[in-house]
């Protein structure tokens, strides 16, 4: 294809690319660096007979509003924002360092700052989630391939639900059965034998309910991954493996898995991706309380009447380092693709 | 697993059995036990005295004579005007949809048609696009929008879910062209069409399975964000998502929960009509990536 149709095919979609992907990158990169403007301070002198004269700092509120219209993105503060206590909050940790004497102190102290304690809930998550949810995946997958060809179809169809369905709901719908009045609540008291027993009560327990969703919700696209490669696996690779007196479980391990792996490899890069983004669950299960993520600061700093903005493009461009991190295995492996074909 | 060696062992195929089953009750039952109880007032749904009112509807019974009620879906739907989100999430899906296939499939028809170098960077940037958390990106928009005055509307969110929309589709469109033989196209050149008439005369028609398959995805996209529509959006034209989000606070303090569960049975319904329409295309939407690598 020449280079000017080229063009004309991909001009729409790559300007809508450009203007609202490329470009607020730009502008968040940039509005990271500035922060609101200070309020314009006048000092007033008030003279009255016999008292004698007082200088009052006041609030120029006019000055402050046509600075504000008149430069709208703030003042430049360079890195500053990204240094200060709701982020990396550098001197807050290098005190904590020299204060602290143990490691396990140390990493307790930086639980407090929001910022850490955001990163050490959204790692957790990710990759707790991401192994767990392959393995029930795959075992999802294993079970419903042995079941009858009419079964089969109507399991993918209610597998598909938890993964298919919006994150925010299914988080509400599981969240009101783990409410203390609901049924998963009520069936926990019942066990722990203490009617006051709660989990939202509790930080751990509020991270165990939170991964248990991510499972729930991302199991299915495993499922549904391994269950179309279980379908490729050449019979006669099973049956050799049987003539040579193979277990099942050695079937499954030696046969089956190895034949899995290229799809294992590839739902793990798509989920650690997908989970590193977790929000909508903190959302619905109302656990801001004890589990922040990176998304959840940031929708955090933007809402209600203040927005942050500076310091919610601030986490963003953290956030987007982390995802390039992450990301870096697939653009290594997709850059080794393209070489090998040309 | 037809032959006699492959089949189970009994102990084996109980135990297969029985997993099979606890997941599908995993999967399934939170999903029956809200409808069922979004039919029933708060003090059964939510109980404290005993967890099978919920199934019985012992309160619902004492106040409306009947185990069932409509009251929460007649305060969401009427009392707080959910119609009105639903009308919104209809339009911003059937918009989101329509011009993100329009543009991705012309895009994407490129790309697989083109043998250049500078295919691959594009691909590899709409790779790193699809990575990055939609959030993110809001505070961008956020400034720009305030002033030129877009902020809040309805078309606004839906020029940003179509480009955050791009890069997805982009990849699954690409992939479904590069299955289809260029000969076709080849040969229709060589019969005196420009590219332009090729891709309308010859891959246009042979082109819609993929192109289903890819629209799912985009309106589930539409249909599932609630970060960009709760940022962007104004009260009066929220979607669906935000709109419930924004009911847990008011309602909760209301004592009016049971809305919230109506709207979230309400939301529900669309998806759950759509995966039973739709299993094989969304089964093969996503194993087609995956097969591929």
């Amino acid at each position: 294809m020449r280079h000017k149709t080229f063009l004309w095919f991909f001009l729409p979609t790559g300007l809508a690319m450009l203007l609202f992907i490329a470009l607020p990158i730009v502008s968040v990169v940039i509005q990271s660096i500035f922060a609101p403007h200070q309020a314009v301070l006048v000092e007033v002198e008030n003279c009255t007979p016999l008292v004698g004269c007082t200088t009052e700092t006041t609030i120029d509120q006019d000055a402050t509003a046509a600075l504000r219209a008149e430069k709208p993105l703030g003042r430049f503060v360079g890195l500053d924002v990204y240094f200060d206590r709701g982020h990396l909050a550098i001197t807050e940790v290098s005190e904590t360092w020299a204060a602290s004497e143990s490691l396990g102190g140390f990493f307790s102290e930086l639980g407090n700052l929001p910022f850490y304690r955001a990163m050490a809930f959204t790692l957790t998550y990710t990759f707790v989630v991401t192994p767990l949810l392959i393995l029930l995946g795959l075992m999802i997958a294993l079970a419903v391939n042995s079941l009858h060809r009419h079964l089969k179809g109507l399991m993918i169809f209610f597998s598909l639900l938890p993964m298919i369905i919006t994150p925010l709901i299914g988080a509400l719908i599981l969240f009101w059965m783990i409410d203390s009045r609901g049924i998963i609540g009520s069936a926990l008291i019942g066990l722990a034998g203490d009617p006051n027993f709660s989990l939202k009560a509790s930080t751990g327990l509020m991270w165990i309910s939170l991964i248990i969703y991510g499972i729930w919700s991302s199991a299915p696209f495993a499922f549904v991954v391994f269950y179309a490669g279980l379908q490729t696996l050449p019979a006669d690779q099973l049956e050799a493996a049987q003539i040579d007196g193979a277990t099942r479980w050695q079937q499954v391990k030696y046969v089956v898995v190895p034949h899995l792996m290229p799809l294992v490899t590839f739902v793990a890069l798509i989920q650690l991706m997908d989970n590193f983004k977790v929000f909508e669950p903190i959302i619905g299960f109302n656990a801001s309380a004890h589990a922040t993520s990176l998304s959840w600061i940031i929708f955090n700093d933007m809402g209600g009447e203040t927005r942050q903005l500076s310091a919610a493009s601030a986490t963003s461009v953290l956030t987007i380092i982390g995802v390039a991190i992450l990301l870096s295995p697939v653009l290594v492996r997709t850059w080794r693709d393209f070489k090998g074909r040309t | 697993m037809a032959s006699k060696a492959q089949r189970m062992p009994k102990r084996l195929r109980i135990a297969s059995t029985a997993f099979v089953l606890l997941w599908f009750i995993l999967a399934a039952f939170p999903f029956i036990w809200t409808v069922w109880g979004s039919f029933k007032v708060e003090l059964d749904f939510f109980s404290i005295a005993d967890w099978t009112n919920a199934l019985t509807g012992e309160r619902t019974k004492a106040v409306y004579d009947s185990a069932f009620t409509g009251t929460g879906y007649d305060g969401a739907w009427v009392q707080k005007e959910f119609w009105r989100n639903v009308i919104n999430t209809g339009i911003v899906c059937f918009f989101v949809v329509t011009i993100s296939l329009t543009i991705g499939t012309l895009g994407g028809y490129a790309l697989s048609r083109s043998s250049h170098n500078y295919t691959f960077w594009l691909l590899i940037t709409a790779l790193i696009f699809r990575a990055m958390p939609p959030i993110t990106l809001v505070s961008g928009y956020l400034l720009p929008f305030f002033e030129w005055n877009v902020w809040g509307i309805l078309p606004t969110t839906i020029i940003v879910l179509v480009a955050i929309n791009q890069p997805f589709t982009l990849w699954m469109l690409h992939s479904f062209f590069k299955n289809i033989p260029s000969e076709l196209d080849e040969s229709a050149k060589v019969d005196g069409c420009n590219q332009f008439q090729a891709f309308r005369r010859v891959i246009i028609p042979v082109m819609w399975p993929g192109v289903i398959t890819t629209g799912l995805f985009s309106f589930l996209l539409a249909y599932n964000d609630f970060a960009v529509g709760a940022m962007l959006l104004s009260e009066s034209n929220r979607t669906m998502v935000p709109a419930i989000a924004a009911f847990l606070g008011t309602t909760q303090t209301e004592g009016n929960v049971m809305f919230a569960v109506a709207a979230v049975v309400s939301a529900t319904v669309p998806l759950f009509i759509l995966v039973m329409f739709f299993q094989r295309q969304i089964v093969g939407g996503l194993t087609a990536g995956a097969v591929k690598g």
